[in-house]
């Protein structure tokens, strides 16, 4: 047992900070700060530029590729540095998701087209996996390609696809055996979003943001080039990629600096005549927050670390996943607690323009971030999946 | 003991229940939560014109109800449709404060639903600490001047008189000193900065810049105003509590019917046990909070503690009880609850955000510690 980390580690987190010091934008930073989540589209490619100039865009990626080939250990620091600076996240479906498919299973042609296009933010990639009657159980899902010479036809609809509305590719999941078993006849199809037939029509959520989409498929022309791998093997890359959108699951780094935020908030909140923080009531929930935290960042280390030796993470990620999400749920219910009556206000478009903030000007976006945040359990494999897996692995049963 | 309601009262939750669930669909609330006004005046005077409005009001006071089972048997079924109309404010905060005040020529408009108001109470940094008033009021000969500032004060751009609360006397924090006036919306130095409200409707921030109102603005003696801000404040809770109980109702009826359809894996999802199992705890938890909205509005006519002490309990387990069940039914949803157009997304903000008026479960906790410790 060592807690520490290592000079090389420490030396490595140095220069990480210094890269955020020197190149995080300040206004990029103070959006993220005051949990305004919805950065514009061009914030979050100078972003990427930004860690593409520099090399550190695609961490996971090696070196061949591109990418930075960093180890577990040093992506969990990057994420706990970069969320104490608030930095923006990194878009993943493009970089994180599709990117190990392609490197796995693809052909050297679509390696060689679509990874460089990936750096340098020519494409913009959106998942294409669930459906509105395949949530949960995925498989099940209908979207149907057939064959036609060079060509696959495409037919049905996708849903929760998020940020969709900027993409100009898609990966998706679909039937190309209806007759087969279930997990046996899907393929994993590359899409041109301005192909003939595609539509994407918003999703506005319940604190009315426009993150997620449906994307509707009719006839829709796709070159058989755009196959990845084996025709009826998808299922097999869609869990491939399923264990690399598990990166940095627990969240540890983002559910830190929203903590340090409610610490903020709660300074100076009064409450009775004095700050919130000192409130029994609200000190407690915060403690209790924040013990959980600290035994979270450990059991991620202790994941981490076998990781970065070799090891692979299996339903350690799910577990992760489960306590990571009730955590960072747990710190917005005490954001939108803290500012008390301010709360209440929406603070839309036309109300913040070029007005002054209503009351704080941390509370705005607070409570609506609160009912935003309740998709965390519920998106990349519910909550409830995860304890299957959990609960399936280890104690056997059906499936 | 008799746990039935009246005659009348099952009538009027009839008659509610039956025009809001014809007239208040998702696709009309949808329609009125994106309107401008926030609220619809149709649905508004159909409340009045049922006797609705008059319900909350007793029978001195113009209505033919007011006792506690009355506002909470309103409040149920408007929270169980989602209703965003300022029932809340026009009527229990703003009217029956007038009416406790002898004002019976505005009460007799706001039970004909020809009057709207909005109490501004809440400062700034006043929080929960409802003794907390900052906003000044001075005699200047036969007049008074009223200066500060009052937040999120609900229903205030609708509102033909606002009622504010103002220090004449004391400290920031003292319930001795404050002192009530009525200011009509149009008078010179009020001005409203309105705003729409997460879970519907709209409020205000409020400035008073040496707003000038004869002395007959008052309400009751200088100084003397808390007694009725508490006692009427001790309504809007009953009326939370009860429209939080019919919002989580229809946030488990909502789930339930779509356990029952909702199909993953071969099988409606409601056939899993692990979730049949969080249903029933909802449902455990949903009498817990029918009966503490029951023993506060038993109590409403106690003495002052006995009264307090109830309203502390409710509120709290109500807050609990309420974000249980507010974030358990959108998760067994699933993403279909997350999208601002289903219903159970509106109902499950109308449950959490009553948790931001007049204090939290964090709030009636401490409430009720120092009320039992006395």
């Amino acid at each position: 047992m060592d807690l520490s980390y290592s000079p090389e580690e420490q030396a490595f987190r140095a220069e990480v900070r210094d890269f955020l010091e020197t190149r995080l934008p300040k206004e990029m930073a103070a959006k993220v700060r005051q949990g305004h989540d919805h950065l514009s589209k061009a914030d979050m490619e100078a972003w990427h530029a930004i860690l593409n100039e520099k090399g550190w865009l695609a961490q996971n990626w090696p070196r061949e590729f591109g990418g930075a080939e960093w180890n577990a250990v040093q992506r969990h620091i990057f994420e706990e540095e970069a969320a104490r600076a608030n930095a923006p996240r990194i878009v993943p479906f493009g970089l994180s998701m599709l990117a190990p498919v392609l490197m796995k299973f693809g052909s050297k042609e679509q390696q060689d087209h679509y990874l460089p296009r990936i750096l340098d933010g020519t494409d913009w990639w959106c998942q294409g996996y669930s459906e509105p009657g395949a949530g949960s159980d995925l498989a099940s899902l209908k979207t149907k390609a057939e064959r036609h010479g060079d060509h696959y036809i495409v037919n049905g609809q996708k849903t929760w696809t998020t940020l969709g509305q900027y993409a100009n590719w898609i990966f998706c999941l679909v039937r190309t055996d209806p007759t087969a078993k279930q997990q046996e006849g899907i393929s994993f199809l590359l899409i041109d979003m301005d192909t003939p037939g595609i539509e994407v029509r918003p999703i506005i959520l319940l604190d009315g943001t426009h993150e997620v989409n449906e994307v509707w498929f009719t006839d829709v022309k796709v070159p058989v080039a755009n196959l990845v791998g084996e025709e009826n093997k998808g299922w097999t890359y869609a869990k491939y990629l399923l264990t690399h959108e598990r990166t940095n699951i627990a969240g540890v780094g983002f559910s830190q600096a929203g903590l340090e935020q409610v610490k903020r908030i709660a300074r100076a909140e009064r409450a009775n005549g004095r700050p919130l923080i000192e409130n029994p009531h609200f000190a407690a929930r915060m403690a209790q927050v924040e013990i959980d935290l600290m035994a979270l960042a450990t059991s991620n280390l202790r994941i981490v670390s076998k990781a970065a030796a070799g090891g692979a993470p299996g339903i350690e990620a799910s577990m992760l996943k489960v306590k990571g999400t009730v955590i960072r749920q747990e710190i917005n219910d005490l954001a939108r607690r803290a500012v008390g009556p301010y709360a209440m206000p929406f603070p839309s478009e036309a109300v913040e323009g070029d007005n002054d903030p209503i009351g704080p000007d941390y509370a705005g976006p607070l409570a609506a971030q609160y009912f935003n945040y309740r998709k965390l359990s519920i998106f990349g494999g519910s909550n409830e999946v995860q304890r299957n897996i959990i609960a399936q692995t280890l104690m056997g049963g059906r499936r | 003991m008799n746990f039935d309601l009246t005659e009348e009262r099952q009538m009027l939750q009839d008659t509610l229940r039956r025009f809001l669930r014809d007239r208040y669909t998702t696709e009309e609330r949808n329609r009125i939560l994106n309107s401008d006004a926030g609220f619809s005046a149709d649905i508004w005077a159909q409340l009045a014109e049922l006797g609705v409005l008059g319900a909350l009001f007793i029978e001195t006071q113009g209505g033919f109800g007011g006792a506690g089972f009355d506002i909470a048997v309103v409040f149920e079924e408007l929270g169980r449709a989602g209703v965003v109309e300022p029932v809340m404010d026009s009527a229990v905060l703003g009217g029956r404060l007038l009416a406790a005040a002898g004002r019976t020529d505005l009460v007799e408009e706001v039970i004909a639903g020809a009057a709207h108001l909005a109490l501004a109470h809440g400062e700034p940094v006043s929080r929960y600490d409802l003794t907390h008033v900052e906003t000044r009021l001075t005699a200047d000969g036969g007049d008074l001047i009223l200066s500060g500032r009052k937040a999120v004060v609900v229903n205030a751009e609708a509102a033909g008189h606002l009622i504010v609360s103002a220090r004449e006397s004391g400290g920031a924090a003292d319930a001795d000193g404050i002192s009530l006036v009525l200011v009509p919306a149009d008078v010179a130095g009020l001005t409203l900065r309105g705003y729409p409200m997460l879970s519907g409707g709209r409020a205000a921030e409020v400035t008073l810049d040496d707003v000038r109102l004869p002395a007959s603005a008052r309400l009751g003696d200088a100084g003397q105003g808390w007694a009725l801000l508490s006692d009427t404040i001790a309504l809007a809770h009953v009326a939370l509590a009860a429209e939080a109980l019919g919002a989580m109702e229809s946030a488990v009826k909502l789930t339930i019917d779509y356990l029952g359809t909702r199909q993953q894996f071969g099988r409606p999802i409601g056939t899993f046990q692990a979730l049949q199992h969080r249903v029933a705890d909802m449902l455990i938890e949903l009498e817990q909070a029918r009966s503490a909205v029951i023993f506060a509005a038993g109590h409403l006519d106690g003495d002052t503690r006995t009264r307090d002490r109830h309203i502390a309990a409710a509120r709290h387990l109500i807050g609990r009880v309420g974000r249980l069940v507010a974030e358990e039914s959108i998760q067994m949803h699933g993403g279909i609850a997350m999208t601002q157009e289903y219903e159970l997304a509106h109902i499950a903000k109308r449950i959490v955000m009553t948790d931001h008026r007049f204090g939290d479960t964090d709030y009636h906790l401490e409430r009720f510690i120092a009320l039992s410790a006395a």
